[in-house]
C-alpha cells in the first residue's frame, strides 16, 4: 500500500519504498497513462467503467497516477447486476472511499421487477439485459461521451483488432469492420452527440503484465483472487461458489468444500472457480506462469460459440 | 481442466514468461509489423511464433479445434483460425485489419501488428507499420520477391522503419538449397539498400515445421549459421527520441488547487531536469523547470516516453495543444511544411479542403496540396496535383491559418507525425510525416520588408514575452546563436 499521508501533496520527496519498474512495464503504465490523459482533455464527459476485478483495479490504479495531485477528474460507474460476489461489492465500497472516488452503481431496473437470474433466464438472456442492457442504460443516463474499460487485446480474437478508441454510434453498436485507423499515438476524438468512445489504456498488456504490474505496484485486490476455504458445487465443469443464500443445489449435486479462488470475478453463478492453494500474490503468479489454460477458461459467457464476445460487442458489450 | 490439474511433468515442459530468480528484463517490448499475403504462409508464421514461445493457451487451441475441425499435417491447428478473430474475415478467408500479438520469451516481449497483404489494404499496412520498429517481410522461397514484397518494404521504410528481417519461408519446399536462399537475400538486401535500410536480415525458415523460427533448422539447414526469426527480434533495437531536443506536448494543465500548477503530457523527445531552460511553443514565452512530478516520487530527470508533470518556475500561459520545448534546441514553427502522406480512406484526400490535423496534443485546421504520388510497384514519385485516392502514398504540402509545431518525422516520430480528420465524417482520412518547414520569408510575402535584429538572449526573451510579440510570433523569426555568429551574419548582409 502507499502510505502516503496526503494525496495532494506534490512536493514529498521520500525515498522510493520498491525498486523502479521494469522497463517494460514502465512502458506499458506510460502508455495508459498517455490515454487517460488524452481522453480527459478531449472529451466533455468522461466516465471510467469499474467491475471490481483485477484490470479494474489495474485500471484504478494507473488513473490515480495519470492525474496526479489531483483526483481522477470523472466518476467510476459499477454496473451490478444483483448477483455479484459479496466480497466483489465490500472491496468496491472500500477502494470508493479510500481514494475518494465518485462510485456511480447501476443497476438495470428490469432485473428486479422481472427477478432475472442466471438460473431462470439462462446466462445469455442475464448478461444481455443486467450487463449490455443495463451498460447502454447507464451511459444514456450519464450522458457519457467516453468510457474507460480494462479489455485487453490478448483476451479474446475479436478484441485483438480493437482500437485504443474504439467508436460507438449512439446506440453503443460496434462497427468491427468499419474501425477508425489508429496511427502512432495519435487518436481522434472526434465525435458527434450522442456518439461515444470506449477507451482501452490496458489494451496492450497481457495477463502476466497484468499480475507483475499488480505485484510490482502493491495493487489491492479483491480477496477472490487468493485461496480460502470455500463452499461450492461442481456444474457443467465448473467450479461453481455455492455459499449465496440464492444458491440451490441440482439433484444429485453435492456441496463440497474446499481450497478454491478465482481468475477472474464477475457474477456468481457464471464465473468458475479454481481449485488452488495460492493465498499470497507470489503463489497466484507463481501458478500463473505454469498454466496452461487461458483466464477466460472459467467464463461460461464466453463459450457458447466462436466469435459470441464480438457480437455482444457489437451489441454494445464492454 | 483447471490450472491445479497441470502436472510436474508438464509444469516441465513449459517455458515459465519470467523467472523470479532471474534479473527483470532491461528491454522495453519490440514492436514489429508483419507483412506477407496469405499465401507466403504469415498466418501460419504468427501462428508458429505464439505456439512456440506458449502464448497460446490449451482452451485456445481447442477452440481451434471445435471451430475448424481440422488440423495441419503435423496435427497442429489451423493457426489462421487462431489469428482471423472477425467472423467476417473467417468467411471471407482473409485478414482485412490490423490485429496485434503478444507473445514474450524470457529476454523480451513483442507486440506483433499483423497486417493484411492485399495490395487495396496499403493503409493497414501503414497503420501497423506507424508504431513498428523492425519490419518482417515475409516471402514464398518457391517465388522469390515479388512486387508486393517491394511494395512491402516501400511502406515500411517510408514509415520509418530502419530494420527489416526478410522471412524465406516454405523453404522445406525448396529442398533446403542453399543457393536459393543466397539469391533471395541478394535481390533483398539491394532492394532494402534503395530504401536507405541498412539493417537487413534474412532467414530460410520453414514456418509450418517450426524451422529457423523459435528453434533452429539445423537438422535440415545445417549450412545456415545465422539467428532464427525470435533471436534476431531479440537483439533488435527499439528506437527511443531520447536523442535531440527536449519536447513535451501538454496534454492537460493539472490545477487541483491554488497552489499547484503542472502540465500534463508523455516526453515526446530529449530529456528534462528541475533547472532546464524551456520555450512554450507556439507563443515563445521562457521559463525554468522547477520540478518534475510522477505519482512515485519528485523525479530528479524524465526521458523521451516518461508520462510526466512538469512544474515551472514561473507564470506562463499554457494551454493544451501547446508544446513545452528545450531552449537551444527548439523544433520548427510555421504556416507552411511538406509532408508525406497515405490516404486511408474511400473519398481520398481532395486538395483544398480543409481538414483538421492533430499532431502530438494539437489540433487545428489544415489545407492539403497534392504535389506527387508515389508509384509503388516501381518506387518512382510522379507529379500529381489532383486528389489522392485511397491506398495512395502522396508528397503534399500544407498550410495552417495558425502556427503548427513540427520536427522532420526523419528525426523525431512523435512529433513529425500526424493524422488528419474530415470535418465532414470526423473519420481519419490520412496518416503523414513531416519532412520540412516551407519558409514563408522568401514566399508569399517576398516584397514585405523585414529586419533582422541581433539582441542580447536576456533582452530577446523579455521582447518575446510581451503580449504585442507573442500575438504575431509566428511572423518572426528567431535564431539563437553566439555572437561571433551574429557578427558573421550582419558581415554577411552588408
Amino acid at each position: 500500500m502507499h502510505t502516503h499521508s496526503s494525496e495532494f501533496d506534490p512536493h514529498r520527496n521520500e525515498p522510493a519504498a520498491k525498486p523502479p519498474l521494469d522497463p517494460h512495464l514502465k512502458a506499458l503504465e506510460n502508455e495508459a497513462i498517455h490515454i487517460f490523459r488524452e481522453v480527459a482533455a478531449e472529451f466533455e464527459n468522461p466516465v471510467m467503467l469499474y467491475s471490481i476485478g483485477k484490470d479494474s483495479s489495474v485500471l484504478l490504479h494507473l488513473a490515480r497516477k495519470a492525474f496526479y495531485p489531483g483526483r481522477v477528474p470523472f466518476p467510476l460507474l459499477h454496473i451490478d447486476t444483483g448477483w455479484k460476489f459479496p466480497e466483489m461489492i465490500a472491496f468496491r465500497d472500500e477502494m470508493a472511499e479510500k481514494f475518494d472516488l465518485d462510485l456511480v452503481v447501476y443497476t438495470n431496473p428490469r432485473g428486479d421487477s422481472e427477478k432475472i437470474s442466471p438460473f431462470t433466464h439462462g446466462s445469455a438472456y442475464h448478461t444481455d439485459v443486467m450487463k449490455t442492457e443495463a451498460l447502454r442504460q447507464a451511459l444514456d443516463a450519464g450522458k457519457y461521451d467516453a468510457a474507460f474499460g480494462g479489455a485487453r487485446r490478448d483476451e479474446e480474437a475479436s478484441r485483438a483488432k480493437e482500437r485504443i478508441y474504439s467508436f460507438r454510434t449512439p446506440d453503443h453498436k460496434w462497427d468491427p469492420r468499419n474501425q477508425r485507423p489508429e496511427l502512432w499515438n495519435l487518436y481522434n476524438g472526434m465525435i458527434r452527440r450522442g456518439e461515444s468512445v470506449r477507451a482501452f489504456p490496458l489494451s496492450n498488456w497481457t495477463e502476466v503484465d497484468i499480475w507483475r504490474y499488480i505485484q510490482a505496484e502493491n495493487i489491492p485486490l479483491p480477496p477472490l483472487y487468493y485461496a480460502k476455504t470455500r463452499k461450492f458445487v461442481e456444474r457443467d465443469g465448473m467450479l461453481m461458489w455455492a455459499e449465496d443464500p440464492r444458491f440451490v443445489a441440482l439433484p444429485g449435486e453435492q456441496v463440497q468444500e474446499g481450497s478454491l479462488r478465482f481468475r477472474t470475478l464477475g457474477c456468481w453463478p457464471l464465473t468458475g472457480g479454481i481449485r488452488s492453494t495460492a493465498a499470497t500474490l507470489d503463489e497466484v503468479i507463481a501458478e500463473l506462469e505454469i498454466a496452461t489454460v487461458s483466464e477466460r477458461q472459467g467464463r461460461a459467457i464466453d463459450r457458447d460459440q466462436a466469435g459470441s464476445m464480438e457480437k455482444k460487442k457489437r451489441e454494445g458489450y464492454f | 481442466m483447471t490450472a491445479h490439474s497441470t502436472t510436474a511433468a508438464e509444469a516441465s515442459n513449459v517455458v515459465p514468461i519470467t523467472d523470479a530468480a532471474k534479473p527483470l528484463r532491461d528491454t522495453r517490448p519490440l514492436r514489429l509489423i508483419t507483412c506477407g499475403s496469405v499465401d507466403d504462409g504469415k498466418s501460419t508464421l504468427i501462428g508458429r511464433l505464439l505456439w512456440d514461445t506458449k502464448a497460446v493457451k490449451e482452451d485456445q487451441a481447442a477452440a481451434l479445434s471445435r471451430d475448424s475441425g481440422k488440423q495441419n499435417d503435423l496435427g497442429l491447428p489451423d493457426f489462421a483460425l487462431l489469428l482471423d478473430g472477425l467472423q467476417a474475415e473467417r468467411e471471407q478467408g482473409i485478414t482485412i485489419d490490423v490485429a496485434y500479438r503478444y507473445f514474450a520469451t524470457d529476454r523480451r516481449s513483442f507486440i506483433v501488428a499483423d497486417t493484411p497483404g492485399h495490395e487495396q489494404y496499403t493503409r493497414n499496412m501503414a497503420t501497423g507499420a506507424s508504431t513498428a520498429d523492425l519490419a518482417v517481410l515475409l516471402v514464398d522461397a518457391r517465388s522469390g520477391l515479388l512486387e508486393q514484397t517491394r511494395r512491402h518494404a516501400t511502406i515500411a521504410s517510408l514509415m520509418g522503419i530502419k530494420q527489416f528481417v526478410l522471412a524465406v519461408n516454405k523453404f522445406d519446399l525448396v529442398a533446403y538449397d542453399k543457393a536459393v536462399f543466397e539469391k533471395i537475400s541478394h535481390d533483398f538486401k539491394e532492394l532494402a539498400l534503395s530504401l536507405g535500410v541498412r539493417q537487413v536480415t534474412a532467414i530460410p525458415m520453414s514456418a509450418l515445421k517450426g524451422e529457423n523460427v523459435v528453434y533452429d533448422g539445423r537438422a535440415t539447414m545445417p549450412w545456415y549459421d545465422g539467428p532464427t526469426l525470435v533471436e534476431t527480434l531479440e537483439l533488435a533495437t527499439t528506437r527511443t527520441a531520447a536523442a535531440g531536443g527536449f519536447r513535451l506536448p501538454v496534454q492537460r494543465v493539472s490545477r487541483p488547487g491554488e497552489s499547484f500548477r503542472g502540465y500534463q503530457g508523455t516526453v515526446a523527445g530529449g530529456s528534462i531536469k528541475p533547472g532546464d531552460s524551456v520555450a512554450i511553443l507556439p507563443s515563445g514565452m521562457v521559463a525554468n523547470v522547477k520540478q518534475i512530478v510522477t505519482f512515485d516520487l519528485v523525479r530528479n530527470a524524465a526521458v523521451a516516453g516518461d508520462a510526466i508533470t512538469l512544474v515551472l518556475d514561473r507564470q506562463v500561459d499554457v494551454s493544451r495543444g501547446d508544446m513545452i520545448v528545450s531552449l537551444d534546441a527548439q523544433p520548427m514553427t510555421g504556416l507552411a511544411f511538406d509532408a508525406q502522406l497515405v490516404a486511408l480512406q474511400p473519398g481520398g484526400i481532395e486538395p483544398g479542403k480543409r481538414y483538421w490535423l492533430k499532431a502530438g496534443s494539437r489540433r487545428q485546421r489544415v489545407s492539403v496540396q497534392p504535389v506527387s504520388q508515389l508509384e509503388l510497384s516501381s518506387g518512382k514519385w510522379k507529379n500529381h496535383a489532383e486528389a489522392l485516392p485511397m491506398n495512395a502514398i502522396g508528397k503534399v504540402r500544407l498550410s495552417f491559418d495558425e502556427a503548427a509545431i513540427f520536427d522532420p518525422y526523419e528525426q523525431n516520430r512523435n512529433t513529425g507525425a500526424f493524422i488528419l480528420i474530415d470535418p465532414d465524417t470526423l473519420n481519419t482520412v490520412a496518416g503523414g510525416m513531416v519532412s520540412a518547414k516551407r519558409s514563408d520569408l522568401g514566399g508569399i510575402h517576398r516584397d514585405q520588408q523585414r529586419v533582422l535584429l541581433s539582441l542580447p538572449a536576456d533582452l530577446a526573451d523579455e521582447l518575446m514575452a510581451t503580449e504585442i510579440f507573442a500575438a504575431r510570433r509566428d511572423e518572426a523569426e528567431v535564431r539563437r546563436v553566439t555572437s561571433a555568429a551574429a557578427a558573421d551574419l550582419f558581415g554577411e548582409i552588408e
